[in-house]
Parts: C-alpha cells; structure tokens; sequence
C-alpha cells in the first residue's frame, strides 16, 4: 500500500544529484513526501509539522556532496531526527525497595490490558524471577474476570479476584494487602477499559491509584490508533500520570505513528512491545526500530555501508565474469554464500531491505542453519566434485552425506538446486550479480 | 435514509415501521440526536474552536490549511482529505462559495456523500438470515453482537439464535452467553477448543430448526495480516453456506473509531477473505472522530450500517451520513 518513504525521497531528489546543495524547491517537495509518509502513519498532524519544520532546517541547512547523494542523505536526516524524537535506549520499569512493585494496567475499551498484564506478569516470571499476582479489577465488561483467570493463570501468576461485585477501589486495595501479606514481589492491578473523556471511570482509576500508591502505572495504547492517540495520552496523563506505555497489537501492518504521536505529546518512553496473541510475545521495546517502522524505509544506510565494506569489488567483477562464462561452480557459491552471511544474520538483512514490511518478512523464515548445512555438503566434496557436480553419485553422495552431518536427500537436494541456479544464471543476459532473493530461494 | 432500528432493518413481516407513530418516531429521533451530541461533545467542542472560528471568516490559504488540519486530525486520511479541500477550493475558485457558512454546508453535504455508498439496509427476510461479525481483537465485536441481538429481540420482535464462534479468547463464550441472557435470545456454544466452524455450523442449524428470524455468529478476533486465521474465518463462512447458499446474507467489520489509517488495510483485508457487506463503528463516544469509516467507504465502498456511541445498549444506533458528518463538523 505504501511505498517506502526512502525509495519516495530518493526519487523525489535524484536530479539534484551533482547540484553540490539542496535549494528550498527541492527540500519542500521532500517535506510533502515526508508529510504525507507520516501521515498515513498516523503520527499525529501537530507532531508531524514540528517533525517536518525540524528536519526541513537541518536539510536546507546541510552540505549534499560527499558519498551520499542527496536523496540519501535527506533520508539519513529524517531517520536521525526521528530516532532522537522517539527517546534513545530503551527504558526500564521502576521496582520498588519495599515489595510488592504495584504496576497500574490503564486503557481505553479494546486495547488489551487484560492480555498486557497476563503476558507482563509472564515478563517478569521469567526475566526477574518475580513471584506476581495479578488482580481482576474489570467488573464491567462481561466475563472480564474470567478472561483474567484464564489467561493470568497461564502465566503462572496467582490471580486475585473477587467476582464482580465488589467495588474496584476495594478489590484493588484487598488485594495489595493479601499480595503484601503473601509476600508477592509484584503485584499488576488489571482495570477495566475506560475513555479518557469518562469522567466518573477516569476519577476511579484516580482513586486505584490513591489506594494502591503503584510504582508504576502502565497505559496500554493499540499500534492502531489514529491522531486521537494524543488526546488519549493527554488526558491519562493528566489523571493518573501515567510512566510508562505498553503498545499493543505491533504484530499487525500499522505503522505505529501513535507510539510517536504519544512519546512526544507526554514524554513518556514506551516501554513494553505486544506482538502476538502467544504470551510470550512481549519483548522490551526498542525505539530505533519503530523509527524504521514508521518510515516503513529499512535501514538501508546500514545496508549500503555493510555491502560496501564486505563486497571486494575485484571480487565482483571475477564473478560477473564467471557468470557469463557459465563457469560459475560449487566453489563460487560457497564464497556468495560466506559473503552475504558475513553481512549479518540473514533475517535482520532482510529487514533493511525498503519494501520488505513486517509482514512479508515473517511469513518469509529463514533457516539459518539451513545454510550451515549447505556449507557443511560443499566443504565434503572434493575440489573436483565442486567444478563437476555431475559425478556426484551413489558412493560419493553417501560419503559426503557422511561428512557433513547430513543425508543422501539433502545432497542430491542441494546439488538438484545448484543445477537449476546454474541454469538461471545462464538465462541472464547482462551478467550482472544474481539477487540476493535468488540465491536465497535457490539456497533453500 | 437509516436512523432508527425499524428503517435499518427490513423484516419478515415488515409491520414493525407502522407500528410507531409519526410523533413517536419524531421523539425517539430527537432522543437519538441529543444522545449523538452529548456523547460527542468533546469532540465538537474540540472541532467547533477550530473550524468556527476560521471558516466564518474570509477563505483564504489559512482557512484551506485550518480545515485540512481538521479532516486529517478526525482520521479522514490525507487522500481523502486532499481530495474534499481541493474540490471546496475549485469551488470557492468559481465563486459557487462565498463565506464560512456555506463552506461548511457544502463541506458536511461532501462528507456525507462519501460515507453515502452502497446498500446501506439490513435485509432479514431471509428465514433465517444469517450476520457474520468479524473484526481486528478488541474493536468490539462481542458486544455489538450481543447489543444487535437485543434490539433485534426488544424492538423488531426477531427470534435470534447466537452463536459463540470465538472459541480462542478466554472467556469470550461467557460474555457473550452473558448478552444472550440479557436479550433473552438463544444460544449456541461448542466444547472448550472446539473448531470456529463447527459451532458456527451448529447455530446455523439451530436457527433453520427452530425457525429463527436471525443468527447471528460471532468470532475471534484476529488481525488482517494473519494468513492462518483469515483463512479460518473463510473457512466458517464456507461452512454455513453449506446450510444455506446465500449464507452468511450479512458480514459486518467492526472498526474502532479510534483507528488511524491501519483501518482501511483491515477492511480491505477482511473483505478479501470473506466479502464484507458492512461496517459497525464503534467506540465513537471518545473523542475520536472516526474519519477513517470515510476512507474505507470512498476506497472500498463499503457503507457504514452500525455506529456505536456509548456503552448503553441504546447507544448502539443505526448510521445516518448526515448525522455523521454534521457531528463530525459542527
């Protein structure tokens, strides 16, 4: 639906190449693309202007000659402000010195509080070798005490609960005193979802937070919210000051622009990602990250400077010629093979790559180890089974089989493959590289 | 045009319209009116400060600037956006607009327009007809249900079966066995982990037996981006078109207002699996505006039948354009 903002600006630029400077006709027509990027991100319209006007100054302002053309370095530009905008590292919750940590769950209707505090009690069974309790304070939404067993139950939390006719204020102070007395490490207060315009359920959860002093409190914001996620944040801000956000469902193609729209309107660093429905999919959250997200652009300077540090182009040229004399063999695969997986684990290359979203990326595994095994076959051949796949049969199959851990079917797999790569190389016309999309599709 | 339950809904025997009165139905339009504005006060306080005071003013760039600010802050999305400014532009350009007053006349007749698409009507002459209601996780597909089935058992009479075909949240199949109570309607369920389809089947078959008016299925929700379950979801609706080959006659998305422009990849990917016939916008009684229900009808032309404007079981109303984009402007 998109396309990458990075591919939009190098387009939008590529004829100032050589100009030496960017003139202001060339930096606006970059700031709509941006503009019109975020937008569609949903990082709210306020947030967008400062954002454009700041990365507009900085653009006008830059020198464009050097080994980025301009289009790039805009990009490099816009990613460095976006990057400082979403807050450095990543930020860590506060525990208390005098157990329990009392962490305040708070959302709107639908944000997955409920499943936020299961899967964060979860965390924090695991990562701190925290003994949790969880407590049901959602008396309203039907069968929400239930779902809170259930799920809290599954990560080992013990829940506390008091059906749904107790007064929330009272369960939520009840059940401090019994995690206080049971000596629980933390304890995470589950609330019902309420809109930050309610004012009766607004002035409730003021009064949990009153009863229970938490040392944390928690906003959990849905990754597809629209402009309104700074209205949102404002008013829980201002309420119960809240430390803190969860951002839930990121395991979908939203662009997260409320994560922005949200950290620059209150201040407050995100500090927790929800990215399934599994429990543990709930990972600290890293702001660099959602700066690509957003931008939907990979890190394609990161991309061009690994492959500019790591591919020889004397190299290159002694392939390319290989390839258009079809003497392109085992041996060269292996040497491809060593090169790209120099660059970095193959998942996190993909990533860099502009278009590749999220989406495609997960559905697209790669099997690290199914490389290992490619490189094990080859270094089992000999040096003339590599140039002449073709003698490799019966005895030597089972020998090399033997060698490299693996079996018959794999090796006659790979040198099948290796013959239908071969093919396809003979097919290209312009003898340039092969794809790195091909010879992973080929490698697998 | 929808405003209430009886001119959303067409039923079997079709008696319910006459059954109110002319000045009954003036009341209860009245009471609906009052409720929209109350519930969306903020947001028209939000939006009045904003558009008021500029609009009424001379058209000039900042006006054009002022009301794009507005239309993308109420989640319309920049094409859309850019597409209504640019015509009011054109217009104001040729003179057929001269002052704030008739900009925002025009501007809420164009709104409107865009949210005007398809057959906005809810046809339950079927015998029975069977809703289908699918949706991103947390939109609020349970409690739209539930709050369907009641209008449908209170207001219009309707026998309903429900049928619990979310069988992954915890706990969904309570709360919603919990609506069936409280609308007094049937109510299917399956085993714990049973299969979405099956019981989906179940409740279908159900309905036919016991001569149901309307079934009405509701499922898990999942998101557009998860191959396995959208072909799940396909999956079910195959299932009950086994028992019924027009079924399911109705699908409805719910879409949370608060939603920025993931909304329209949601609709876009739902009616792909299984041939969305309408939206149910919930969650507008926040100060979201629910903008984005425009760029899904203008992109994909699916109409808006449903909005969800409070917590109250009356706060579930059918949609009406004008009303919409009068709340959404003035």
């Amino acid at each position: 639906m998109f396309d990458s903002l990075a591919e939009k600006l190098q387009a939008t630029l590529a004829d100032v190449r050589g100009r030496g400077t960017l003139t202001e006709d060339d930096v606006n027509a970059a700031m709509r693309e941006i503009r019109l990027a975020l937008l569609e991100a949903d990082v709210n319209f306020k947030v967008v202007k400062r954002f454009t006007n700041a990365v507009k100054e900085r653009a006008l302002g830059s020198d464009v000659i050097g080994q980025l053309n301009p289009g790039q370095q805009v990009v490099k530009i816009v990613n460095d402000e976006l990057s400082a905008l979403m807050g450095g590292e990543s930020e860590e919750l506060k525990f208390s010195s005098s157990p329990p940590t009392v962490i305040l769950m708070a959302g709107l209707q639908g944000s997955g509080k409920t499943t936020a505090t299961a899967k964060l009690a979860r965390y924090l069974r695991e990562q701190h070798r925290s003994s949790v309790a969880v407590a049901a304070c959602d008396v309203y939404r039907p069968a929400a005490v239930d779902q809170l067993v259930t799920v809290g139950g599954q990560a080992g939390a013990d829940v506390y609960e008091r059906g749904t006719d107790a007064d929330p204020v009272a369960i939520a102070k009840w059940a401090l005193d019994r995690a206080s007395r049971e000596g629980k490490d933390v304890l995470i207060i589950d609330t019902a979802g309420r809109l930050h315009v309610d004012e009766n359920l607004m002035t409730e959860l003021a009064e949990i937070k009153r009863a229970t002093s938490p040392t944390d409190i928690l906003l959990v914001v849905d990754a597809m919210t629209g402009q309104d996620a700074v209205n949102v944040a404002e008013q829980f801000a201002e309420v119960v000051q809240f430390d803190g956000v969860v951002m839930s469902k990121l395991d979908g193609d939203a662009r997260g622009g409320a994560a922005l729209s949200v950290k620059s309107v209150t201040g407050k660093p995100i500090l927790f990602a929800s990215t399934g429905e599994k429990l543990d999919q709930f990972e600290r959250f890293h702001p660099d990250r959602m700066a690509q997200r957003i931008l939907g652009m990979g890190d394609v300077l990161t991309l061009i400077e690994k492959a500019e540090s790591q591919f020889d182009e004397q190299q290159a040229k002694e392939l390319e010629r290989k390839i258009r004399r079809s003497e392109f063999g085992l041996d060269d695969f292996l040497e491809q093979l060593r090169q790209i997986r120099r660059l970095g684990p193959l998942q996190s290359l993909l990533g860099m790559i502009p278009g590749l979203g999220g989406h495609q990326l997960r559905n697209l595994r790669v099997d690290e180890r199914e490389f290992d095994r490619i490189q094990a076959i080859i270094t089992s051949m000999t040096p003339e089974e590599r140039r002449n796949p073709e003698i490799i049969k019966g005895s030597r199959r089972i020998r090399i089989a033997r060698g490299s851990g693996t079996n018959v079917q794999a090796v006659k797999a790979l040198i099948r493959q290796f013959g239908q790569m071969q093919r396809l190389m003979k097919s290209m016309q312009s003898g340039k590289m092969p794809d790195i999309g091909a010879l992973m599709r080929q490698g697998r | 045009m929808a405003r209430d339950w009886q001119d959303l809904f067409i039923t079997r025997d079709g008696s319910s319209a006459a059954v109110q009165d002319e000045p009954q139905q003036q009341e209860k339009r009245r009471g609906f009116f009052k409720r929209l504005r109350e519930n969306m006060r903020k947001t028209r306080e939000a939006l009045t400060s904003e558009i008021s005071s500029t609009l009424f003013e001379n058209l000039d760039e900042e006006t054009w600037e002022k009301l794009e600010e507005a239309l993308i802050a109420a989640d319309v999305g920049a094409r859309t956006t850019a597409e209504i400014v640019e015509q009011l532009e054109q217009e104001a350009d040729r003179g057929e607009l001269t002052g704030g007053e008739q900009l925002t006349a025009r501007l809420t007749e164009l709104l409107a327009n865009v949210a005007r698409v398809g057959d906005s009507r809810i046809d339950l002459t079927a015998g029975p007809t069977v809703l289908l209601m699918v949706g991103v996780n947390g939109t609020g597909k349970t409690t739209s249900v539930g709050k369907i089935a009641w209008h449908l058992r209170k207001e219009l009479d309707q026998k309903v079966v429900l049928g619990a075909a979310d069988t992954f949240r915890a706990a969904a199949v309570e709360q919603l066995e919990e609506w069936s109570r409280r609308a007094g309607v049937d109510f299917v369920k399956g085993p714990p982990d049973s299969d979405p389809g099956s019981v989906a089947y179940e409740a279908v078959a159900q309905g036919v037996r016991d001569r149901a008016d309307v079934v009405m299925v509701d499922t898990a929700g999942r998101l557009h981006t998860q191959d396995n379950l959208m072909a799940e979801l396909a999956k079910v609706r195959r299932v009950i078109a086994k028992q019924i080959p027009d079924a399911p006659h109705e699908i409805l998305i719910t879409v949370d207002a608060t939603t920025g422009q993931n909304g329209l990849r949601q609709a876009k990917l739902f009616a792909e699996a299984v041939d969305v016939t309408g939206i149910v916008l919930t969650k507008l009684d926040g100060t979201a505006k629910g903008g984005i229900a425009l760029a899904i009808a203008r992109e994909l032309g699916i109409p808006v039948k449903l909005i969800g404007i409070g917590e109250q079981l009356e706060d579930l109303r059918p949609f009406d354009p004008d009303d919409f984009a009068k709340a959404l402007l003035s």
